[in-house]
């Protein structure tokens, strides 16, 4: 299928949108160590789009370059309808960035923190006190905001690192692993405050090592492998590739598990463990028919876990395996 | 809004931030102030009469000594005040806001204006209150006029502002706080071999050339002269072309630092 005219781009449903973010070829290596690859993008404004990818694939790199803090090798890129190389600056006053270490400043309080957005961003000091308290109570921090930015937990430090983020109303905003880190209560209310980002129309752009989190946030994920995208996509689309869903019943009685295994057809066997492993996609109907077939036969399996694809199964997919490093031959090991 | 009038903004709000961690840390300031004036009391009270007796040809008391080493006191207390600016330079790049910072359209250079002028006003601050101690303990300035207190504050800032930017660019090139108070040491032991304390002339001859072609010596000297009428000569120029000398290469060497992509 031939590519759309270039500043536009096509939302999941088929509708036209302006382009916010397109990048080709981008490279960029660390002596003789290549970190990007050549990497292409295009993201369409007003959608959520994830780079995912274990630690060290380069996602960071790819934030660090798009928003400007690095320059690339090669490749380039418009962000925002300004090029990268040519107009930084311009770019600079289109995004924010909430890299995946803090960028508060811990000495101040919390408060102070907004209102030196505010005085950077060349608000009046009436807007800019007025912007900050907006932001501080939208973000849960009103209470905090007297107290030393240090002081504060690790969901607080991110909250307030997004709430300093949106003092200049950017309309692309990047997240790098917003959630690394957080317990899973904040995790989840960094998803909502990210959902309700996109809302506004800003564009977001995150980066994450979980397959969960894109799936919950982004319109388009990408899977960046070795410096390049190895898959883009959906979150159905990528799903798709894997095939790693299946249901997994241990059991301690080696009478009940063989009877199982005769009752369960297409089941891989486990002799050791006395586990068995069915293909599933982890549906409430799928595990219905698996817990019906188990108790026509009258038997109770000891344990039964549900295994949905991950990144793990992502990269197994993709890469073949072949990013695993062989595991050294034990006995040579220890005979050497 | 222009390119200037950006930078005037942007560097105000960047000065007004370290402004703010000086004042609510103060201790590292402080502490930086203990030095000077601990050497201050110790060479008067301890080393005094000793000291005393070998200048002005043995006739000196110690209120003539106190008079000889304030000035250099003062410069002292200058090195000492920019240790601290290198490490804050040094903590604050690892901190994730100047990442932030570096991805606004501000203006590129207003971090380091910012850090730089703080710092400048400490040690204005600095050789106030470590000035206030001398007069306390009974130095006086003998007959200098307007003119040469004016010169003196001007030839003070000036060294503070060349010192500054040197501290500034060994915070930027040291990866953290320990680093960058180690590789700014000079910036205090380098007084100490100056005329601060006893003549260049009452050095050991293989000496005498460390401490007179170092920066401290001539403004040492020319200090000296504006608040206690000692002959200048070509100190003064001297002092003048080392400050100016050393602020240039310290703001390229900074600006270049800063401007590199961080890692």
């Amino acid at each position: 299928m031939p590519s759309s005219v270039m500043p536009m781009s096509k939302l999941g449903d088929g509708r036209q949108s302006p382009t916010a973010l397109a990048a080709t070829g981008l490279r960029k290596s660390y002596g003789d160590k290549t970190v990007l690859d050549g990497i292409d993008l295009n993201i369409p404004a007003g959608s959520v789009f994830a780079l995912l990818g274990p630690n060290g694939a380069g996602k960071t790199t790819a934030v660090k370059i798009l928003s400007t803090l690095i320059t690339a090798d090669g490749g380039r890129a418009e962000v925002a309808g300004h090029d990268l190389a040519a107009d930084a600056q311009a770019v600079r006053a289109a995004i924010g960035v909430t890299g995946q270490f803090s960028a508060v400043d811990g000495l101040i309080t919390g408060e102070e923190n907004m209102l030196l957005m505010a005085d950077l961003h060349h608000l009046s000091k009436r807007e800019g006190r007025r912007v900050a308290a907006e932001l501080l109570e939208r973000f849960d921090l009103t209470e905090a905001a007297k107290k030393p930015a240090a002081t504060y937990s690790g969901g607080m430090r991110r909250r307030l690192d997004i709430a300093m983020t949106l003092v200049g109303s950017p309309r692309i905003i990047f997240l790098d692993e917003p959630t690394t880190g957080l317990d899973p209560r904040s995790r989840h209310s960094m998803w909502g405050i990210i959902r309700e980002l996109v809302t506004g129309g800003v564009t977001v752009f995150l980066t994450t090592q979980y397959l969960e989190e894109a799936d919950e946030l982004a319109d388009r994920i990408a899977v960046l492998h070795d410096g390049r995208i190895a898959a883009e996509g959906s979150a159905e689309e990528l799903k798709r590739i894997v095939p790693g869903g299946h249901v997994r019943l241990r059991f301690t009685d080696p009478a009940a598990y063989r009877s199982a295994a005769s009752a369960l057809h297409g089941a891989t066997r486990d002799d050791d463990a006395l586990a068995l492993q069915l293909p599933s996609d982890g549906s409430q109907r799928a595990l219905r028919s698996v817990l019906d077939r188990l108790d026509s036969a009258g038997i109770e399996a000891d344990e039964l876990t549900v295994h949905t694809p991950d990144l793990d199964d992502v990269f197994f997919a993709l890469t073949g395996g072949t990013d695993i490093p062989h595991q050294p031959n034990q006995p040579e090991e220890t005979v050497r | 809004m222009s390119s200037l009038s950006l930078a005037v903004r942007d560097s105000s709000t960047m000065l007004r931030r370290n402004l703010l961690h000086a004042r609510r840390y103060p201790s590292l300031t402080l502490n930086l102030l203990l030095t000077p004036v601990m050497l201050l009391l110790l060479f008067v009270y301890v080393f005094g009469d000793t000291m005393s007796a070998g200048i002005g040809g043995g006739a000196a008391d110690r209120s003539e000594y106190l008079a000889y080493i304030v000035p250099g006191i003062l410069l002292l207390t200058i090195g000492g005040t920019t240790i601290g600016s290198a490490v804050s330079v040094a903590t604050d790049m690892t901190e994730g806001i100047i990442a932030r910072f570096r991805t606004m359209a501000i203006h590129r250079g207003s971090v380091l204006i910012g850090h730089v002028v703080g710092s400048v006003l400490q040690c204005v601050m600095s050789v106030v209150l470590v000035g206030a101690v001398a007069v306390a303990i009974g130095f006086r300035s003998t007959d200098a006029t307007v003119l040469e207190w004016i010169l003196a504050v001007g030839l003070l800032t000036l060294v503070s502002l060349a010192l500054t930017w040197i501290a500034v660019g060994m915070g930027l090139s040291s990866p953290n706080a320990e680093a960058a108070s180690n590789s700014a040491m000079p910036l205090m032991v380098l007084p100490l071999l100056s005329s601060a304390f006893v003549p260049v002339d009452a050095m050991p001859g293989w000496f005498r050339p460390i401490a007179e072609y170092q920066p401290f010596t001539p403004a040492i000297e020319t200090l000296r002269g504006l608040l206690l009428g000692t002959e200048i000569g070509h100190n003064g120029w001297l002092a003048v072309a080392w400050c100016v000398g050393l602020a240039v290469l310290g703001y390229v060497w900074s600006r270049s630092l800063f401007d590199r992509d961080p890692k």
